[in-house]
């Protein structure tokens, strides 16, 4: 499966450089037109409540508030989303006619949703649109139903004003798009369950996982040939998801998964940072049923070749036992057992084993769990920049992810020393004592 | 869970997102996102490097020093008090709220009598700043009338007789001045001085925590609590690490 | 009014426990509630984490957390005739003065109240005969009823301990009586939501030495929770790690029951919740009817002043701001002791209490092992427990080992009695007494005079130049017989142990005053009760002179039990709640006829 995923994206971007051809099927919108082209958003009412409810479903499986609402109204945009090539600002989704999408038609609506094409121009992949091409017509409907019983709310967005040049030339974005867009929907695999390809097309689709969970090229893509092996978010980074034994996700079942979707902990691990703000705004409103159909399909991912760590030797650091007894194991637990559904155990806890960069943000800037509504205390990790050093901040990581049989590679203190000035983070405090 | 609470998680992701690290506005609507430490909760180490802040006259150095050293005197159990940072700690508990008297009732009318009467000891009715300053200068006053000497060149054994004395209420420090309130203020001071933790400038070293055996700045003993009656020796840590 | 806000379905005024119970039964039901509260938001992992909590200057000696003085005191007098005097430094008072209140940095002791606390009158006259109450009576003592039983309270203290996850080990379930629980305590219908807490090295030896004597030891019901909980609202509390900065203190691990770790997180996020912080409410505004109020006026941390309109006044502050409250908003009438007329400010009581400290050669107590509610205690000289037909006084106490803390700066005087408190000979001392010394502390009931009451200073004034409340009170006769009587029972147990050096510290033989005393209960002042010629408040806390105004706290205690009083104002909250939302909002009016 790796092999093939590896061969399939190398195909992509091959085809991409060598076939004009490419640009045809990465730009053809004719999939929309499977929806009406005459009523507009501002006009249109829809009166079938199931299909406005499969639709609220289907806006909170893509997370659509995530970005689009920001303490501006529901879905009345402003959001700023710092990218490498300049800030995009979300732009607004209500029907307000003047500022929002409320004079689209539902093709204009699937155009820009399937096909990154938008009603000022080509849309940039900050907005997973490369993703939700996959979601099927019959989602769209319902989609384009629950936006119309939106409140409008006139809010109006530059939302390219912040980008450099030539990225704030939408256009130029046609040439990403064939590069690295294909508009196909998705396609079940006839051998697998119904589950599994309810999983996938979760994954996939609305669920937008790569996004976050692949690695991106230089041009911001996302790297096939690594599918869900983990990628970077700048000061936070998305861990590998596949059955890798050593980082990922193996030796979790589909009912852990299920469940850290939709409480935001397995009972070892605890979302927090964006992951967090994925459970507590999207993943907790899957149903128990697609939860699960999304460990199922995850579980079966074959395994990244990520090697197990070489581990490290806590027994001689100095200072890291007693900070942790003095720190952090009245809630992460003597043994590492955390509270469970509460505060992250680090005893088993794999995703903290491969790329410290959570552990560093969240010693440094700390960090929340998700409020969900079965587990609400959402609690807080409290941030330890202002009293322990880029050294003491790194034994402590190479202690916890060394102990209770866990082996991680050890942490450099200049690794802390980067995100503290990243971050932005303050310095520790000098005890006058010293 | 009823409909309001099913429905309200749009509000609530506009909140979260609006209110990022307004903690001190005074409208909250929905759980403040903020995940740093609130500034006013973080610990105030005190200040080094720049000298004393309040007790900047160098004979009420020495007063201050006299005194601290004889309540608390170096022996077998531990450095003196200005050894272990007693002084520096009290400049810097004066030089802020503490000394200003930040937290105190100070409306009038003031009418000591009859507030001592009632509530069975003297009142504060100045800040702790300005009762060192009144403190110091009649204890030196009282030495250069009794003694005809400095306060702080004085014999310990005599500094010891005086201290008795104004425990006891015996010494009359002169108009303003409660002499057994003043000393009850220093004794508490002191021994603050030599007990706290060391980022406020005195238990250098900890010494005040390894005089008694405490542990300092620990959180978690569920390790030792069923160790009962055991000698733990259990080395003690600062709040702020010191090595 | 230059700010008027929309106008809410209830505003409550004071977010600690009883203001979060209430406000969470109330927005769970659908009403839209704002709370008012003059201090800051607080939260765990940004205000009093492991990594800031255990600084005993700061938060113990320095009181960082509680209200200051000089926002806000009391003035104080033993008696009428006296001219009071302002309470200028810290002391017994514990305002709290942040979102969670006090709640945030209690000690956590979770006491039910014995079902004779509620009935003190009754049950006094039906064992001992009428001619002994009415003697009580003669003598100054205002006895009455509660109006509420124990068995009424019962599933109000089942819902708050829930919400709180208070630890302990029931003693009397259903009726039947469980060695090692609190044989003397009210039938409740299950256990506590967590087991008992561990014993430490001390609790251990006092519980042994009681058991020996033939008492009924237990372990204390404690807010520090033994193991992780999940609350019936859903949220998640962590194990208590006995790390002894408790009282005073934030809970660095969620385990202690508080606002913060047991009702906030879910509360917060409701839509129809709101709360104004940094925000002080001046006084209620009534309608021109005078049976109703239309809001409350408040200044905010800046100086601006603002409506908050309502449908319903809901006061949830400390005990003694409730009745401050009442008076500023001139809602009933303020109680005479000269005439025994008017409600407002009387049946005042306290907390009476002793200590008795001993030293045990070579011991190590290892004291910093603690929590706040942390304790062995036996309850066979508490309330009514024990044949009164001889003595000549009513009530009682609990008498407990405990391990609360062992912080170095409040315990530098628990040195062998005549020791110097200085120089060398105070260093010798402590270096040994620090592991040596134990405490037994005996809690005991409060019974109302004719004499002790809350009325508004007529000299000193607050920072907005509104009257401070003055307190006139001090012990009382009966009240000084029953903790003569406990505190020999705790030095028996002391000599039991082995205990050498005896200190005792009966609080009692001296005049009362706020900076002597061990305990912070302070209580009454706006009681409940079924008689509105002697009560402030109906059966469900609400105002018996203007029907929209409704108040929770120890205020509304008619007398004090020989207990810390929290798991009985959460009780007394959810009460209140249920009956605004259930009764009240479908048809506004007196609850009960007066």
């Amino acid at each position: 499966m790796a092999k093939w995923i590896k061969i399939a994206g190398g195909a992509v971007v091959l085809a991409a450089i060598g076939a004009g051809g490419w640009a045809w099927t990465s730009l053809n919108t004719s999939r929309s037109g499977v929806a009406d082209d005459s009523v507009a958003l501002a006009d249109f009412t829809s009166d079938d409540a199931e299909a406005v409810a499969r639709g609220e479903y289907v806006m909170r499986m893509g997370d659509c508030a995530a970005c689009h609402t920001r303490g501006q109204g529901d879905f009345a945009g402003g959001y700023e989303i710092p990218t490498p090539f300049g800030t995009l600002v979300s732009s607004n989704i209500t029907p307000d006619r003047d500022t929002g999408i409320g004079g689209m038609t539902e093709r204009d609506f699937f155009d820009a949703l399937r096909q990154g094409i938008g009603q000022h121009g080509f849309l940039y992949p900050a907005m997973p649109y490369t993703a939700y091409a996959k979601l099927t017509d019959g989602d769209m409907h319902d989609l384009w139903a629950y936006m119309s019983t939106v409140a409008p709310v006139s809010n109006d967005i530059d939302e390219n004003g912040g980008m450099a040049f030539p990225y704030n030339i939408r256009l130029a974005m046609a040439g990403w798009d064939m590069l690295f867009f294909s508009n196909s929907g998705f396609e079940p695999e006839a051998g697998e369950s119904e589950a599994w390809n309810r999983g996938k097309y979760i994954v996939d689709g609305g669920g937008h996982c790569s996004a976050c969970h692949s690695p991106r090229n230089a041009l911001g893509a996302e790297v096939a040939a690594a599918y869900l092996e983990g990628g970077s978010l700048g000061d936070w980074s998305a861990p590998d998801l596949t059955q890798n034994p050593h980082v990922g996700l193996g030796g979790s079942t589909a009912e852990d998964i299920a469940a850290y979707l939709r409480k935001g902990s397995d009972g070892v691990a605890v979302a927090a940072g964006p992951m967090a703000e994925a459970v507590e705004h999207s993943l907790q409103y899957l149903t128990e049923e697609d939860a699960l159909a999304v460990g199922t399909y995850l579980v079966s991912l074959p395994a990244s070749d990520t090697p197990a760590p070489e581990g490290a030797d806590v027994a001689s650091l100095p200072h890291a036992a007693l900070d942790y007894e003095v720190n952090c194991s009245a809630c992460h637990g003597l043994s590492g057992e955390g509270i469970t559904g509460m505060v992250p155990a680090f005893a088993g806890n794999k995703g903290l084993l491969g790329d410290p960069t959570n552990l560093i943000h969240a010693m440094l800037k700390g960090a929340r769990a998700p409020h969900t509504h079965e587990v609400q205390t959402a609690a807080g990790m409290p941030s330890f920049a202002w009293k322990l050093s880029d050294e003491r901040i790194a034994e402590l990581l190479d202690y916890v992810r060394n102990s209770w049989g866990n082996a991680a590679a050890a942490v450099p203190a200049s690794s802390v020393a980067e995100m503290r000035a990243s971050l932005d983070a303050r310095e520790p405090m000098a005890n006058p004592a010293q | 869970m009823n409909r309001r609470e099913a429905l309200f998680s749009l509000g609530s992701m506009a909140a979260a997102g609006s209110l990022g690290s307004a903690a001190a506005a005074a409208e909250l609507k929905g759980f403040p996102a903020q995940t740093a430490m609130s500034a006013d909760h973080l610990p105030v180490p005190a200040k080094t490097g720049g000298g004393f802040r309040v007790l900047t006259g160098e004979t009420e150095q020495k007063t201050v020093k006299a005194v601290f050293d004889r309540l608390i005197p170096a022996d077998a159990n531990g450095p003196s008090a200005s050894e272990a940072g007693c002084l520096e700690f009290l400049d810097d508990q004066l030089a802020g709220e503490y000394g200003a008297g930040k937290a105190l009732y100070l409306e009038g009318p003031l009418k000591p009598e009859n507030e001592e009467a009632i509530m069975g000891a003297p009142q504060f009715l100045t800040s702790p700043r300005e009762r060192y300053e009144a403190g110091l200068k009649a204890l030196e006053a009282y030495a250069q009338e009794n003694d005809g000497a400095a306060f702080h060149a004085l014999s310990p054994d005599r500094i010891d007789e005086i201290l008795a004395g104004l425990e006891a209420g015996e010494i009359d420090l002169g108009e303003g001045v409660n002499g057994q309130a003043f000393f009850e203020l220093m004794l508490q001071n002191v021994r603050e001085g030599y007990l706290a933790d060391p980022l406020y400038g005195g238990n250098r070293g900890m010494a005040g925590w390894k005089m008694i055996g405490f542990p300092g700045a620990r959180y978690d003993y569920r390790p030792y609590v069923d160790r009962r009656g055991e000698d733990l020796a259990l080395a003690p840590v600062s709040l702020i690490p010191l090595d | 009014m230059a700010n008027e806000r929309p106008k809410a379905d209830v505003v409550i005024v004071g977010l600690g426990w009883a203001g979060s119970v209430m406000a969470e039964e109330l927005t769970r039901a659908g009403l839209n509630v704002v709370a008012i509260e003059r201090g800051a938001w607080r939260d765990t992992s940004t205000d009093f984490p492991p990594a800031v909590d255990p600084d005993e200057l700061r938060w113990h000696t320095r009181r960082h957390m509680l209200q200051p003085m000089s926002v806000e005191t009391t003035t104080f007098r033993n008696r009428t005739g006296q001219e009071a005097a302002p309470v200028r430094n810290w002391n017994a008072f514990q305002f709290g003065w942040n979102v969670g209140g006090a709640g945030t940095h209690w000690a956590g002791m979770s006491w039910r109240f014995l079902p004779w606390d509620f009935q003190v009158a009754t049950q006094t006259a039906e064992r001992y005969g009428q001619d002994r109450l009415d003697g009580l009576t003669d003598e100054g003592l205002m006895l009455q009823d509660w109006g509420v039983t124990y068995e009424e309270m019962a599933p109000f203290y089942d819902r708050f301990e829930r919400i709180a996850g208070t630890s302990g080990k029931a003693g009397n379930l259903n009726g039947e009586k469980i060695k090692g629980g609190n044989v003397f305590e009210g039938p409740r219908d299950r256990d506590y939501p967590t087991p008992e807490l561990k014993d430490t090295n001390w609790m251990r030896m006092y519980r042994e030495t009681a058991e020996g004597m033939g008492y009924n030891p237990f372990t204390i019901p404690a807010g520090n929770i033994s193991q992780a909980y999940v609350n019936p609202l859903g949220v998640t509390m962590g194990p208590c790690t006995y790390c002894g900065f408790c009282d005073f203190h934030g809970c660095g691990n969620f385990s202690k029951s508080s606002p913060q770790a047991c009702i906030l997180p879910a509360l917060m996020r409701r839509p129809n919740f709101t709360v104004l912080t940094e925000t002080e409410v001046l006084h209620a505004v009534k309608h021109e009817d005078g049976k109703t109020v239309t809001g409350v006026n408040y200044v905010t941390r800046d100086g601006q002043e603002g409506f908050q309109p309502a449908d319903v006044v809901v006061f949830t502050a400390y005990q003694m701001d409730n009745v401050r409250l009442m008076l500023l908003s001139q809602i009933g009438e303020q109680y005479d002791p000269a005439t025994m007329k008017g409600t407002i400010g009387r049946n005042y009581s306290y907390q009476t209490c002793s200590s008795v400290t001993a030293f045990f050669p070579g011991a190590k107590m290892n004291p910093f092992i603690g929590g706040g509610a942390l304790g062995v205690q036996i309850d066979d000289f508490n309330g009514d427990n024990f044949d009164h037909s001889d003595l000549d006084f009513i009530g009682g106490a609990g008498i407990m080992g405990y391990s609360t803390n062992g912080r170095p700066i409040a315990n530098m005087n628990g040195i062998r009695p005549g020791t110097k408190r200085w120089g060398s000979e105070w260093k010798e001392a402590y270096a040994r007494d620090y592991q040596e010394a134990a405490n037994i502390f005996c809690q005991g009931t409060s019974m109302p005079t004719r004499d002790a009451y809350l009325s508004l200073d007529p000299t000193y004034r607050d920072r907005h130049g509104q009257p401070l409340l003055r307190l006139t009170f001090d012990w009382n006769r009966n009240d000084k017989s029953m903790i003569a009587h406990a505190t020999e029972k705790a030095i028996a147990i002391m000599k039991e142990a082995g205990g050498e050096d005896l200190m005792v510290d009966n609080q009692a033989e001296a005049s009362w005053n706020p900076y002597k005393q061990h305990s912070s209960h302070t209580i009454g002042g706006l009681v409940m009760g079924a008689d509105p010629s002697t009560s402030a408040l109906n059966l469900y806390l609400q105002s018996w002179d203007c029907h929209n105004v409704f108040s929770v706290g120890a205020s509304a205690f008619p007398n004090n039990g020989g207990y810390n009083p929290t798991l009985t104002v959460g009780a007394l909250a959810v009460r209140a709640a249920r009956a605004i939302h259930e009764t009240y909002v479908n048809n506004p009016g007196p609850l009960v006829e007066a």
